[in-house]
């Protein structure tokens, strides 16, 4: 990014006129400071302007016209993970969510990034929501892992002499098998048990999500399916724009949500259901991101209420099929994208707890961010890599045998710094297990378990 | 005076990227908790270690710049005001639990670790840190210390000045010493009391030794509805009469009830005229016997319904309620004032009426939270910036601590003086009280660098005739803004 050359010009906002953040919302912060704890810039930097409330001052200041948009401000914008950790603490009601969402889109329009902050950016833009160019880029992933390059290059630090951005890059590459990658998930499912509600459920395959763990969608369609919903699968499964979303690129992220709409309405469906804690938070979201345009208004938020976290149809599903015993201690992490923007922290442990045997841990610090949040461990490294430091730090503590969370980001943020000796799984992932009698963990997926 | 060259010396001593330069990250230090006052710093400096503290303080001194402590900036007074052409020595990066002594009961602690996570760094030992600040999520023990913070329990267990051992300190002139010792009786001259609520204008705390507490065997807590604030009050003079001394005693207007049901839904009943909080702890026996004789105050004076809370959970949802107040009061009002003052117990009912009164005539609203125990007020004047009734809510405020002083109380009861009553001193000390304050701080600080400008009223701030009505000189100078 770049100075901008226009001055500030007191009294006149500084923002343009495409949907600001609204005089009412900035106006609603009192700034007590109750959101600073729980904020994960804060929490590693101690700076005010990495702060929730010190982000809603400079964004009032902008609004009056007192600082301009420009380098300076965006970069504090850009570093905030959007977890929403600071609407759940905030006791004023201040709605950090609006707020945010209506700045990225106006410095992504009036502040000029770098070349290379707009490459790796745009690079990012191409690669994520495509499953296509992933799977192709993850078949490349593991040749350089098979091939023995990653252990070489490592070896040689030629790693640690990467760029920041890079190294999370790499670093981040789950370990994907070639099976996982060809595998592809049926479209339609019908239920295996008759349920009175006899749900038609639709699941977003997600991008990432699609490439990288294809098993918990397998995972997810084996679980509904037992609970007696017949299960839809659309098979043009593109990016639902909570990437673009969460990233300021608001043109992008609309034509995905409206796409998004339009492959999910040809189903005729009761529910939508998401596994992703990220995607889940946008398409609840569709209703007021959509509510500008005339055409999709309605639909989006009739889309919008139809939306569940699997954990959450979970809990307010009456369970049908039988839990077996899985005797584990599990220590589950909040995914931000579903703690704070969806509230939703309650039903995942209540289906955990309702797993036979199963041991479900607290976690110190539950409530700051892992540092994954969407594309931030990609575009803030080195933040990103202390968060996550010490969210395994925390986890370690509990000694879990298993670390369960409903986020694809979180799960490669979480893995990568707490290495290979504890498993990490979906929530619905030890579901599928309980509900099969089977292990939950994949390498021995097949073993049934030994008091079966 | 601050010059290139001394921020060459102070990146120097603590690398770049803790001293902040860029003038819109400035910005965002340039209000507390108060944000009425406005000041942007020069400069702000984010030190690791005491060590670090003590470098930047004594480069400030060599180079005569004024500067201010700043916590977590939660301070309702301006305190941690900026000055202009001065530095913020912020300890948010002085946050580490050194050490917990659990047979002696005793913590050390960095400045920047907050009230609320002493506790819990205790906990596992059946310790904690008794001073409860609302804030106490957010707020540093530095911050406490400089403020002498108390509570809601503080009506039993004292304020933050009754637990403190010794304060590692960082003088005006760049000297690290200590103050006090756990030594149960000092020689000498009682400095660490002098230090404490001395609001960041005598030094930096660095490193603060802290007494804890075991945790009490048995607790009981209940919410009392009452239909005036009358009754409440009287239920209040009636409890401490029949000698109990509960750990805390709230109350709460309606008003308030509203705002905090609207932010956390804490289960008060929204057609209460007033709320008392009331909990109980210490040795089960004792606890359970004046449970029930509370309960029956309550009932004699006429209180419409009594909620006893069943479990921890529900112990700590009441609490939740009750220390989200002040920032859920931005719920039901889009600007508020929070005020603090002092009335002997036995004026709560003739305060409240009085307030009530001044509000009428002022137009506005004020709610009422407040430490009934101790007669500490907090009302909340309710108002609109955008309907332009910043300056009646001032006035408004304003009168009702002037009142708390003329009732027979003070100022202040824990928010401290700082920038916002510093003009208002003269009202409660005479000249020779103010002038012995005035040595004391020279003592420390002969050259008026730290913190300059809070808690005593100066002619360049509060003009020839100390009162609170002037417009602030800073303000037609266009130094400082109110919102
Ligand atoms: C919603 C809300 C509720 C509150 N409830 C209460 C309450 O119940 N009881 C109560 O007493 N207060 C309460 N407060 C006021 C405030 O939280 C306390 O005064 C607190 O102690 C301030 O701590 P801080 O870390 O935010 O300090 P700051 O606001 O940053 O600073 C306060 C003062 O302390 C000085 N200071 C800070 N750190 C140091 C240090 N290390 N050494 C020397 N001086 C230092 C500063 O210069 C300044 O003068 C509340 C505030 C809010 C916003
Ligand atoms: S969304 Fe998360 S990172 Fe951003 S300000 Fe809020 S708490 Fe901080
Ligand atoms: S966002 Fe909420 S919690 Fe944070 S300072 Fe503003 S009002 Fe307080």
């Amino acid at each position: 990014m770049s100075e901008t050359t226009d001055p500030p010009q007191p009294g006149t906002s500084s923002f343009d006129d495409h949907h600001p953040p609204a005089r009412n919302l900035l106006d609603d912060c009192v700034h007590c400071g109750f959101c600073l704890p729980t904020c994960p810039t804060y929490v590693v930097t101690g700076e005010e302007m990495e702060s929730p409330r010190g982000r809603i001052y400079l964004m009032d200041l902008a609004a009056k016209g007192e600082i301009p948009l420009n380098d300076a401000f965006g970069s504090r914008i850009d570093s905030c993970l959007g977890c929403l950790a600071c609407t759940t603490a905030c006791p004023s009601g201040v709605q950090y969510d609006k707020l945010i969402e209506a700045v990225r889109p106006q410095l992504e329009r009036n502040v000029p990034r770098t070349p290379t902050d707009r490459f790796f950016r745009a690079a990012i833009f191409h690669l994520f929501p495509h499953p296509g160019r992933l799977r192709l880029a993850a078949l490349g992933g593991i040749a350089y892992r098979a091939l023995g390059i990653r252990a070489l290059l490592h070896r040689l630090g030629v790693i640690r002499r990467l760029p920041a951005r890079l190294r999370a890059l790499e670093a981040l590459l789950p370990p994907v098998t070639l099976r996982d990658l060809l595998r592809r998930t049926p479209s339609h499912v019908p239920a295996a048990a008759a349920a009175p509600a006899g749900l038609r459920v639709g699941l977003l395959a997600g991008c990432a999500q699609r490439v990288f763990f294809g098993d918990v969608n397998a995972a997810t369609i084996r679980v509904l399916a037992a609970e007696g919903c017949e299960v839809y699968v659309p098979r043009d499964g593109q990016c639902c724009g909570a990437l673009s979303m969460h990233a300021g690129r608001e043109d992008d992220g609309l034509e995905r949500a409206r796409r998004t709409i339009d492959m999910f309405e040809r189903h005729d469906l009761d529910i939508v259901v998401t596994n992703v804690a990220g995607c889940g938070s946008t398409l609840k979201e569709y209703g007021a991101l959509l509510a500008d345009d005339p055409d999709y208004r309605e639909r989006a938020a009739a889309f919008s209420a139809r939306t569940r976290d699997i954990s959450e149809l979970l809990a307010e599903l009456p369970p049908l099929a039988t839990r077996h015993p899985l005797p584990l201690r599990v220590a589950y992490h909040d995914a931000c994208h579903l703690a704070n923007a969806q509230r939703i922290r309650s039903q995942p442990r209540e289906v955990l707890r309702a797993i036979p045997d199963l041991e479900v841990a607290d976690i110190a610090e539950a409530e700051i961010c892992c540092g994954s949040a969407g594309i931030y461990n990609l575009v803030q490294p080195e933040k990103a890599e202390e968060l996550g430091r010490r969210k395994a730090a925390s986890l370690h503590a509990a000694r879990p045998e298993v670390i369960a969370t409903a986020n694809a980001g979180c799960l490669l943020q979480i893995r990568r710094h707490i290495g290979e000796d504890v498993p990490l799984v979906h929530p619905v992932q030890l579901v599928d297990a309980s509900i099969r009698g089977v292990h939950p963990f994949r390498d021995s997926a097949k073993r049934r378990l030994p008091h079966d | 005076m601050l010059t290139t060259t001394t921020i060459t010396e102070f990146e120097e001593v603590l690398g770049t990227e803790a001293v902040v330069t860029d003038p819109v990250a400035l910005r965002s230090y340039e209000c507390d908790g108060l944000t009425g006052y406005r000041v942007t710093p020069a400069l702000v400096l984010l030190p690791s270690t005491a060590e670090e503290v003590a470098a930047c303080v004594s480069v400030c001194a060599r180079e005569d710049i004024p500067f201010v402590a700043r916590g977590a900036g939660t301070g309702l007074s301006g305190g941690a005001l900026p000055v202009a052409q001065g530095v913020v020595i912020s300890v948010q990066r002085l946050r580490r639990v050194l050490s917990i002594d659990p047979d002696n009961r005793r913590a050390v602690v960095e400045p920047g670790v907050t009230n609320a996570d002493i506790s819990r760094a205790a906990a596992p030992y059946g310790l904690y840190f008794a001073p409860d600040p609302s804030s106490g999520q957010v707020c540093t023990i530095g911050g406490n210390v400089a403020e002498n913070s108390g509570g809601a329990h503080c009506l039993k267990y004292g304020f933050t000045v009754h637990h403190i051992h010794a304060v590692d300190v960082v003088l005006p002139d760049g000297t690290l010493t200590r103050l006090g010792s756990h030594a149960p009786h000092q020689a000498g001259y009682d400095l660490l009391g002098a230090f404490i609520g001395s609001e960041g204008t005598l030094g930096i705390a660095v490193r603060i030794e802290v007494r804890l507490l075991p945790r009490p065997a048995a607790w009981r807590t209940l919410v009392a509805d009452f239909d005036s604030l009358e009754a409440a009050g009287d239920t209040v003079t009636d409890i401490i009469a029949a000698g109990i001394v509960p750990a805390a005693i709230e109350m709460m207007d309606s008003l308030s009830i509203e705002a905090v049901e609207a932010a956390v839904a804490a289960g008060y009943h929204r057609d209460a005229r007033a709320a008392l909080i009331v909990e109980l702890d210490g040795p089960h026996q004792e606890v359970a016997s004046q449970f029930a004789e509370i309960q029956r105050l309550c009932r004699d004076h006429g209180c419409t319904h009594l909620r006893v809370a069943a479990d921890a959970d529900e112990r700590a949802v009441i609490w939740k309620g009750r220390k989200a107040a002040f920032a859920a009061v931005g719920r039901i009002s889009p600007d508020y004032l929070v005020q603090d003052g002092v009335v002997p117990r036995t004026r709560l009912a003739e305060a409240l009426t009085r307030i009530a009164r001044l509000a009428d005539a002022a137009g506005l609203r004020v709610a009422n939270v407040f430490h009934a125990g101790d007669g500490n007020l907090h009302p909340l004047v309710l108002y609109s910036e955008a309907a332009g009734q910043h300056d009646r809510a001032e006035h408004l405020s304003t009168s009702i601590a002037e009142l708390c002083v003329e009732l027979g109380g003070s100022l202040s009861g824990e928010h401290g003086i700082g920038t916002d009553k510093a003009c208002s001193m003269p009202r409660q000390f005479d000249a020779d009280s103010l002038a012995t304050m005035r040595r004391l701080r020279t003592a420390f600080d002969p050259h008026d660098l730290c913190n300059p400008g809070k808690v005593l009223p100066t002619p360049r701030l509060c003009g020839e005739r100390p009162g609170p009505y002037q417009p602030h000189p800073l303000e037609t100078a266009g130094v400082i803004e109110r919102m």
